[in-house]
Formats: structure tokens, sequence, C-alpha cells
């Protein structure tokens, strides 16, 4: 007997058979079957009680309503809130991508102390005991130094209890300097301040007009309240309401309009003279209202008509004076037309002069105080705050001049110019030596982005209260980080222009998912670490407690429903001096009032005009554009890395380039690599970039992709008020 | 007309020839009398037993590990002091979803504190009531991910019974071990405890097959033509 080769194949087929029979082959094809259908390591959702929490966004200054899905504890998708004055069951792009700040990378998990240099990115984590009294200490020591003015503090708004309290605290500590970021807002209210004579807040009922002309106002590009807007864009439709896009670019507003008015950019103010001078001349404006209640017609009327004729404005603007008549015509036939301004979604300022003559055009048509018209609302009186008490040093302090220079001097009637701020700052013109930064990103969001650097590096103590690791967090020398919008309590007023005051409340979805602190209860807690005299005017335990008590009544319709709103008063209310509406807004001379805003630079060196231009895709306030946000960005608006600049086709030729090709965009503030982009829908002589790119903080998904446009385009100062005029500025394309 | 070299071949292939025959013969006389065959059949058969055994003895084991349950949980017991049956505590939420294996929180109702004297109870009080801990609950019915099921559609409206799927588990004084697909991560109770996917009762085992002959035979549909049986997306949405 020998064991051979054959014994070995008969093994193997014995094996082979037995395999077969076993359950090994057939078992072994459904689990792998199943395994590659439902790879372990992909996630899957954990399953659990669905739970649905109403708050607000606060993601813009919108004011949405949402209503937030939660399984078990977590948070999974946010919707917009059905029923809710603002946006009823709609929301946005970036109020849906939400939760990727919640849950994000990007997030300061624990109070952080600044190691290395400034920006160097190197934290050591304190405890906030120890956050909270180095805070403490210092603006002890500048206080008994009778420097308690040179604290400040910018702030993304100052409406709303978290804001006022900074305000109060600065107040009662002895320091002006209480800033909030620049927008439109700023001239609406001063032009309110100036025509209807009380500090407001300009209202619109577009929903009930039926003809908007916009002086680029983004209408549905995330102007005013953005979700408030889109539908107030589709109501027109059904209602027969007409929109004028008056814009030197065609945006998407402009696209969706009826009629688009492409016009020479800076120049809107021209052609709002101009058609109030068709309108006087024609006799088309309301004579009731205008004699019975506006004051300086003749004064406007003789400007408009010596000084803005349709062939004037035609040279200005560029537009045919043709066009500017009939829209004139049109427009002040129209039952309720609306004249709205502030280019993109506002996030600049503008000049006084501008606003001013879009104001004109509504008193004009008599849509003051009316359905369909515009409103001025007093600010809100929602919260009743117990007086403060401000002993000598606080006194003193807060008399002093800010150190944006609102309120004093040229700018009596300014309440914010944080557009100044980092020039008052950065010449020396103003030592500030603490600043506080809330719910906004100055270093990456103010215009001249070197300016603003140069003038941070002058404070010798920045705390920033920033929820994210944005470019100001970087820079600061302590991170207090806030709980993000979903993880706390706080009113949210909306003052983007709503047709009735609308204040909802934002409630904590979750609970906190780092070691952060409220805002709110850590000025509570600085407060109170610095002892009477400061402490005394704010008695509260903490920011919830005084949120209660200053909304009284109010605090549990908030709660239930999410949201309380005032009806709109429609008594013609002015309380000017005159008590009637001011054409003139009390400035002896107009033409300086209407004078035009040059861009910065010279025309030789740079010959084209870069403007700025906003999109809902790209988030360029305070809050980063999250992950699912960039991924819709167009491949014609950022591609890769690269930024994109739109260039009329003409234009572009004329420079040498093609889809595509490299250019270096040049500005008297600095320049940058773009790429060029042929876009026909662009006035010759125009170059566009977005706002809201070229991040360096954040994470991979928005860093490092684009340029930030702050950083090619500076502040021009309008000598009327102050306020930040600049629409653009002068640039060059040069090849790369 | 031979040449040397051809006789020299015819002779050697002569004797060649012989030579074949005889050593083949003693070849074959080898095999019948000593050779290998015996061994082959032998091997057959031990290949054969090996892989059998292998296949439905060791591969199992190597396949599922064997898991304990953090709590030894005793239905049965429960069961007693509860009035509405499994539904006591394996509750429907007020939006008509089913929660599944209770919350601690449910639990703790009762168990705040130890109540009995077995030493589960103590365990599960000491570790997760009193840390407030959520107990990681092996769930022997978990099914895939890419399965849709509804427990309101079959409880509910089709008056189903638990046990027709779960099997009498109320009736259970202690958790069996949860033995879990080390490939796919399932439990073994979805393919069945029977390697051979014999089915003896209806909870027996809980592949599509199942759900599909149930769903044949209660509801009549037969909408999916590919497989004569109700449609692929009333469960894989």
């Amino acid at each position: 007997m020998k064991i051979d080769r054959r014994c070995f194949l008969s093994l193997g087929i014995g094996g082979a058979a037995g395999l077969a029979l076993s359950p090994i082959p057939w078992k072994l094809a459904d689990d792998s079957a199943i395994w590659t259908q439902m790879w372990p390591w992909t996630p899957v959702p954990a399953d659990g009680e669905t739970t649905y929490v109403k708050s607000a966004c606060t993601l813009c200054p919108g004011g949405c309503g949402i209503s937030v899905r939660k399984v078990d504890n977590r948070a999974v998708k946010i919707e917009g809130m059905e029923g809710h004055p603002v946006n009823d069951g709609g929301i946005c792009l970036l109020g849906l991508s939400g939760l990727q700040l919640l849950y994000g990378p990007t997030r300061v998990k624990t109070p952080l102390k600044r190691a290395g240099e400034r920006g160097e990115g190197k934290w050591v984590k304190i405890t906030w005991e120890e956050a909270i009294s180095e805070v403490a200490k210092k603006l002890g020591d500048l206080r008994e130094n009778g420097e308690s003015s040179s604290v400040a503090c910018i702030s993304g708004t100052d409406k709303g209890s978290v804001p006022t309290l900074f305000k109060r605290f600065l107040s009662v500590y002895g320091s002006p300097n209480f800033m909030r970021m620049p927008s439109v807002l700023d001239s609406y209210e001063l032009a309110l301040s100036l025509s209807f004579g009380f500090a407001a807040q300009q209202g619109f009922d577009l929903e009930k007009a039926d003809f908007i002309l916009s002086f680029g106002s983004g209408i549905i590009e995330g102007w005013g309240s953005p979700v408030r807007m889109i539908r107030a864009k589709s109501s027109w439709r059904e209602s027969g309401g007409k929109t004028v896009q008056v814009e030197p670019r065609l945006s998407n507003t402009a696209a969706k309009s009826d009629k688009w008015i492409p016009i020479n950019p800076g120049t809107e103010y021209a052609l709002a003279l101009g058609l109030a001078g068709v309108i006087i001349t024609k006799s088309l404006y309301r004579n009731d209202f205008v004699k019975g209640s506006t004051s300086g017609f003749d004064k406007f009327a003789g400007l408009v008509l010596s000084a803005y004729t349709p062939d004037a404005a035609e040279k200005i603007t560029g537009i045919k004076k043709e066009t500017i008549e009939a829209l004139a015509v049109d427009f002040a036939r129209a039952a309720k037309p609306v004249a709205i301004c502030g280019r993109g979604q506002g996030r600049a300022q503008g000049s006084l002069g501008e606003l001013m003559a879009v104001q004109a055009l509504n008193a004009l048509v008599g849509n003051i105080n009316k359905e369909g018209g515009i409103f001025a609302f007093p600010n809100p009186g929602y919260m009743a705050w117990p007086d403060y008490i401000a002993d000598d040093i606080a006194a003193e302090g807060i008399k002093k001049e800010r150190a944006d220079g609102a309120g004093s001097g040229n700018f009596g009637y300014a309440k914010n110019l944080t557009n100044r701020f980092a020039e008052t700052v950065k010449s020396g013109k103003a030592a500030v030596n603490v600043l506080f930064v809330l719910e906004s990103n100055p270093l990456y969001s103010l215009s001249d982005t070197n300016t603003v650097k140069e003038a941070f590096k002058k404070i010798p103590f920045i705390v920033s209260f920033s929820s994210f690791m944005d470019e100001t967090a970087i820079n600061s020398d302590l991170i207090l980080p806030n709980h993000v919008y979903l993880e706390r309590y706080e009113d949210v007023y909306v003052a983007t222009g709503l047709s009735k005051p609308v204040v909802s409340l934002s409630k904590p979805v979750v609970s906190p998912q780092f070691n952060t602190k409220h805002a709110g209860d850590v000025v509570l807690l600085i407060a109170k670490e610095m002892g009477s005299p400061v402490a005394d005017s704010f008695p509260w335990k903490s920011y919830s407690a005084c949120l209660e008590e200053i909304l009284g009544g109010k605090w549990d319709k908030l709660v239930r429903e999410g949201f309380w709103t005032d009806g709109a008063s429609s008594t013609p209310v002015f309380k000017t001096s005159s008590g009637k509406f001011e054409f003139a807004g009390g400035f002896i001379d107009l033409a300086a009032l209407f004078a035009p805003v040059n861009a910065e630079g010279d025309p030789k060196a740079y010959p084209l005009l870069l403007i700025p231009y906003d999109s809902m895709r790209i988030a360029s306030g305070y809050i980063g554009d999250p992950p699912f946000a960039v991924k819709t960005v167009e491949d014609t608006v950022l591609k890769g890395k690269d930024a994109l600049v739109e260039v009329n086709p003409a234009t572009a030729r004329a420079g040498g380039f093609s889809e595509g090709s490299y250019a270096i965009l040049k500005t008297p503030k600095g320049s940058a690599k773009v790429k060029v982009h042929l876009f026909d829908g662009i006035m010759p002589g125009l170059v566009a970039m977005p706002r809201g790119l070229g991040h360096t903080a954040y994470d991979n998904y928005l860093a490092g992709k684009g340029i930030n446009v702050n950083e090619l385009i500076g502040t021009v100062e309008d000598p009327a008020s102050g306020l930040d005029a600049a629409w653009g500025i002068r640039a060059n394309l040069i090849k790369a | 007309m031979s040449t040397p070299d051809d006789k020299t071949k015819g002779v050697s292939a002569d004797t060649g020839g012989e030579d074949a025959i005889a050593s083949f013969k003693g070849v074959d006389e080898k095999e019948q009398g000593e050779g290998p065959g015996g061994f082959v059949i032998l091997f057959f058969i031990i290949g054969f037993v090996a892989s059998l055994i292998i296949g439905w003895v060791v591969f199992p084991k190597l396949l599922y590990s064997q898991k304990r349950q953090p709590v030894d949980f005793n239905h049965a017991l429960h069961v007693e002091t509860v009035d509405n049956g499994c539904e006591s505590c394996h509750i429907f939420r007020e939006d008509g979803s089913y929660a599944g294996v209770p919350k601690l929180a449910q639990c703790a109702d009762c168990h705040q504190e130890v109540q009995g004297e077995s030493p589960e109870e103590k365990i599960f009080v000491e570790e997760y009531v009193a840390k407030e801990k959520e107990v990681p609950w092996l769930v022997y019915s978990k099914q895939p991910d890419c399965v849709f099921f509804s427990h309101s559609v079959h409880v509910k409206l089709a008056g189903m019974d638990c046990v027709t799927c779960h099997g009498p588990i109320g009736e259970s004084t202690s958790l069996k071990p949860y033995e879990e697909n080390r490939l796919t991560g399932y439990s073994r109770d979805i393919w069945g405890k029977s390697m051979a996917g014999i089915k003896k009762n209806s909870w027996d085992r809980m592949k599509m097959d199942d759900c599909a002959e149930c769903h044949e035979k209660e509801t009549g549909r037969k909408s999916s033509v590919q497989t004569d049986k109700d449609a692929c997306f009333v469960c894989h949405k």
C-alpha cells in the first residue's frame, strides 16, 4: 500500500463535494451580499423618537422661524416654521445647512488663550473661571486708570437682548464704543432719523405693492429677509406686480425682473433724482401727500429740475432719457409703487444721498405709512430694561467721542460708523485697549482688510465670543466661545424691512455640545467678577432669567408659539421739527447731499471698475459658507480654488483674455490672481466678484477657496454722513 | 535490405514490447493486491467528512461571535407584572411609531432602587440607572438598514401578534447569547439558528423570503413582475 498523488486529489475532491453540501458557500454568498450592500463603515443614523423644536434662525439678519427635527437628542434636519410671519415654512440654503455649523469641525470647544503670536493658531485651554477673571481684571485696571472709554465692542447687530446687554455693560463701565457691523440698515436708520425725525427701522409692505423699483437690491439674492423676499417675488407674479431692476449686471434678480435697466455703477442716486425730476415736471406726484405731509419739496424740486434733467441724468447714468421718462411715468402711475435700495444683500452702507433720493421717490408717490408702501417702525420697545446706575467714571466715559466718530462732529446723526473704526484706530486717532467681538467677523467682513489687520495689531487685547474658529477669532487673544444658535435662548428682532415688527425666540434645540457659554451669561459673569458699581446694574442670576424678566408678558407667548408680532401702524407719524416728511433732511446744501461718489483709484492706472456682488449660495456675513452651500457654488464662480471674475466679452477681448484665462486683478488696495469668466450680462468696463469667498479660516471646505473681495475694496467716506459710500473700486486686469 | 540499425531497432522493439506488457501486468497485479485504491476512497471520505464537519460544525462557530447581553433580562417575570403584555414596555409612541427596546427612563420608573434579589437587577440599577447610562442592548431582530419595516402597520393595522415574528420571547426567563455575524454584523436570528435554513415556526427565520411569503399569502399581491411576489419597494424604499 502506498499513498500517492491520487490520494490527495481524491481528498480534494471529497473536500469539495463536502463543501458543496455544507452551508459555507451558500451562507457566505448571502452574507457577502448583505455586507457589500451595507458596508459596516457607512454611518447609519440611530433610530429614535422624532420630535420638533420651534426656534429662530440667526445665521443672517432675516429672522426666519425654524422647526428642527430631532431623533432622540440629535438634531437631524432644519425646516422652515409653518405659520411664521417672516418665512411661513420656507427656508434658505444657509438655514438648511445650519446643522453643519452645530456639529461641524470649526467649533471652538472650550475657552482658549493665545499661546504663540497672534494668528499663529497656538492656544492653551483655560477654564471659564480663569477666562472671566482675566477679562474682569483687565477691564478693572483700565477703569481705574480712567481709560474706560478705550474698551470697544463690535457686534453683528445692535438689536436683541444680548447686544443690548453688551451695550449696557459698556455704558455702566464707561465706554460709548458699542458698534455694529456696517450694512445698508445704517443708512436707512440715518435717513429715517433725518426725514421722519426719529430713530426707526424701515418697513416695506412689499407683498401688497404693485410696482417695485429696485436700485440694485438683490430681491431674490438675500436682500432684507431672504425667504420672505423670494416669496414676495413669487406673489407679484400672481398679483401682477411689476419689478424693475436697475443694476450694472444681470443678477438673478435682474434676470427674473420684468425689466432690467443696466446703469453706470454708483450712479443710482442720479437716476432716482432724474426720475423725481420727470415726476415733478409731469405733475405725476401725489399732490395731497406732498402738499400736506412733506416739507422741503420746493427746494428739492429746484435742485432736481435744474441739475437732474433727463438729459443730465442720461449723461451720468448711461440710461437713455426716453427710458428714464418712461420709467418715471410707469412708477408714478402705479397704484402702490415702492422704490428700494441697498445693493445686493445690502452689505454695504451706500451714501446717504442715494438713500435720500430713493426715499424722495417714495414720498413723491405718497406711499408712506400706507398699505403696499413704506413704514418707519420705532426702535423695538418689546424689552423692558430696568434703569442702570452710571457712576462718575461711567458718566464721563460715555460722553467721550466714539472711536468711529459717530454721533459727534460732522457725523452727529450717525449711530454706528464701524466702517470708520479701522481707519481711526490704525491712524492712532482713537486708542482702543480692549475689543470685544460678538457674533461678527470684522477681520474678514469689513472693507479694506489690510487696514483692519493693521488696526487690530494696535489693539492690545482682543476678546472673541465666536463659536467658530473664524478669521477674527484666530487673531484674538482670548476666545470665549458662545453657544451656537441651536444651543441657546435668544430673542431675534427682525430689522430687515418686514411690513410689521416681528420678534422670534431662538431656543436650545440640543444641549450644548461643548464647553461653551452663552455670551449673555459671560457678560453677567464679567460684571459680577468686577463687583460694584458695575455689577449693581446686572442683578440677574443668568441670561435666561434676564431674558424672561425683560420680555415680561411676551415670554410665555414666545416660548409657546416661537414668535410675537405687532400690527403695523398706519397713522402717518413724522417727528421732524416741521412734523412732516423732510425731503432735504435738514441739509442746507442739497447738492452736497446728492454729491456723486467716485470710485477710489486713478482711472489711468485702473481703467476698469471692480464691483462686488452677492449670491444666495455664498454666505458673506459672520457665518462662513457651510459645506452643503459651498457645494452649490457654480463652476463659473469658483473652480477648484480659483475665483472667477465676471467680465464682458468686449472688455476681455480688449485686454486679451478668453474664458478661463488667468489674470491678476489689481486695485489700489491689493491684487489677486483670478480667472476670467466671460459674461454678456455685465456692462463693459466692469469686473464683478462675489462676496463671501477667500476665507483663510474655517474648514477645508471653505478655507483657501477664491478671493475675499474686501481685501481689494476700500472705503469711501460719504462727507454728508460718514457712511461708507463705496460701491466698488477702480481696478485693472493684467495678464498673469 | 535491412541495415544494422534497423535490426537493432526491430529486436529492441520486440523485446521492449514484451517488457512493457509484462510490466503493465505487473502493475495491475500489484494494484489488485496491495495498490493504493483503498486509500483513494478513504481520502475521498476523509475530505468529504472533514468538509462537512468544518461546514456544519466549525464554520458556524467561526462565523458567529457569542456576545452576552449587558443585563440578563427576565421577560417572563415582567410580563406577569404588567397589564398590557408586550406593549406595556415595547410601546408605540403618540405619533404611531414604534419605540423598540425600552429606554432607560422607562425602566427607571420602577427600578430607581433595587427591588428584588436578582443579581442582574443589581447590575442594572448600579451600572445603568445610577449612572444614567442607556443599556446597550443587543437586538436579535435588527434588520439590515436597507429594509424599511413599520411595526405600526403590521401590529396595529394588520393585527399581527408579536409572537408571529419574535417567537415566545415573553416566556423566556433569561436572554440567550447574541450571536453576531462577524461579516455582516447582524444577529444569527435573521438567518435562523438552523444553518440549513430549516424552519419549523414562523419566527425561526426572518430573511427576505420569509417576509415575502407572508406578504404573498396575506395580501395576495404579486405586483413584482420579476419575482412574482409583492413589490420590492414595499420594504426596500
